[in-house]
């Protein structure tokens, strides 16, 4: 990320409001650092979307993507960034809503600017890539966390190296993963005891591989 | 005769009271292929509309219609709010500060709210929404002289197009997702088009 730039962030447009908050939660908790605002449901408590809600969520960002749920959430999020000073500081993304939010929330907190974190909520609704393995250093890393890389570990983990200017694969049997994306990482499926292997290429590799051991050291903060 | 700021806002009085004796027409509609929210949603929208202009009227007839936009957009709660609320802000945009819209300004209003519709939920005549109503409705406007002549024939157009939804399945909106079960039911949105432009050429814009 840039010094001094404000991370970007999310907007989650929903028909309910407990529904918008929720996957704002489940968001936020893989991106402390990271504003996503809950549109959801229409002014007087009930199943809808509230133009004024979308628009004030909208102004509690700067840059942002903008997720929705069903079609006219989608509409009235798109009137909303229609009606804004500045409609190109935000993108209306098409993606499944939970994983879409955690992959944005997570390329967000990791640093990557609007269109990067359009496009990892995004890539959330197809079938994680089979990531090259790349070419240069490799460990082997044995995982004593309970639950491996799952849910905060992957998190942790694809923040972590997103920051770094290496493109870091990590295998597990036959499947191989984006070191930067939460979502293959989990998909992975990892548990503890088991053994991963960490590729590094890059200006930074030895620092992404470094980070990946020391990270499985401490149980990833568990 | 062409229709001035006061008689645009007339014909909206008179949607928002047809909207109003349909509330529970609609809503059957609504419950039978979509989530029932549509009657409550637009006479929710309409009412507040009918206290906007109960504080006074605005000048101009694009005034008017961009007070309907706002107005449905911001209570509005379902689908209906951003598309006829783009449909509205559309057609206040086309016919820009004009005092009074002869013929050829309503057709043109008529034709930017369609282009409103379609651009706002991608829909297609034969999807089963609103566009089946609204896009025959444009077509039949066309062809007439007067605004009295042109709205009557954008009614019975509508009315038509509205009846020409029960057989289809639903293609867009949330009726999609019933997919062949959606068949053998009007489409709601379609027929509250059809109700508001029967009521715009039963009213008082002459």
């Amino acid at each position: 990320m840039h010094d001094g730039a404000e991370r970007v962030g999310l907007v989650v447009v929903s028909h309910s409001a407990r529904l918008a908050a929720g996957v704002a939660e489940v968001a936020g908790q893989m991106a402390p650092d990271v504003t996503v605002a809950a549109a959801g449901g229409t002014a007087d408590g009930g199943i809808g979307t509230d133009f004024d809600a979308v628009s004030e969520a909208l102004a509690r960002v700067g840059a942002a993507a903008v997720l929705y749920d069903l079609g006219s959430a989608r509409m009235v999020a798109e009137l909303a960034v229609e009606s804004l000073d500045d409609p190109s500081r935000v993108v209306l993304v098409d993606a499944p809503l939970v994983e879409g939010a955690v992959a944005a929330a997570v390329a967000a907190q990791g640093g990557a600017d609007l269109a990067a974190v359009a496009s990892a909520a995004r890539a959330a609704g197809s079938e994680p890539e089979v990531a090259a393995p790349a070419e240069g250093e490799e460990i082997r890393v044995r995982l004593t966390n309970e639950i491996g890389l799952h849910a905060r570990p992957a998190a942790l983990t694809a923040r972590t190296l997103s920051e770094l200017d290496a493109s870091v694969t990590v295998r597990f049997g036959d499947k191989s993963a984006d070191g930067t994306s939460v979502l293959a990482l989990m998909a992975l499926g990892a548990r503890g005891g088991d053994e991963v292997v960490v590729s590094a290429t890059g200006r930074q590799s030895d620092d992404a591989l470094r980070a990946f051991a020391d990270l499985a050291a401490r149980d990833f903060d568990e | 005769m062409a229709c001035t700021a006061e008689s645009v806002a007339d014909a909206v009085r008179a949607a928002a009271a047809v909207v109003a004796s349909h509330r529970d027409e609609l809503v059957a509609l609504d419950r039978a292929i979509g989530d029932g929210d549509h009657g409550e949603n637009l006479n929710r929208g309409f009412t507040a509309v009918v206290a906007a202009l109960d504080e006074g009227t605005p000048d101009t007839p694009a005034a008017v219609l961009k007070l309907v936009a706002s107005t449905l957009i911001s209570k509005v709660g379902g689908a209906a709010g951003p598309l006829y609320g783009t449909a509205f802000l559309r057609a206040s945009a086309v016919v820009k500060d004009a005092a009074e819209l002869g013929p050829a300004e309503v057709v043109a209003a008529l034709e930017a709210a369609l282009g409103g519709v379609v651009a706002r939920g991608k829909a297609e005549v034969g999807d089963k929404t609103m566009v089946d109503a609204l896009s025959p409705a444009v077509e039949a406007a066309r062809s007439a002289d007067s605004v009295s002549e042109l709205l009557t024939a954008a009614a019975e157009a509508a009315r038509a197009g509205a009846e020409s939804t029960e057989p289809l399945v639903a293609r867009k909106g949330r009726a999609s997702y019933l997919g062949e079960r959606s068949a053998g039911h009007v489409d709601p949105g379609a027929r509250s088009t059809a109700l508001i432009l029967g009521s715009f050429a039963a009213g008082p814009v002459r």
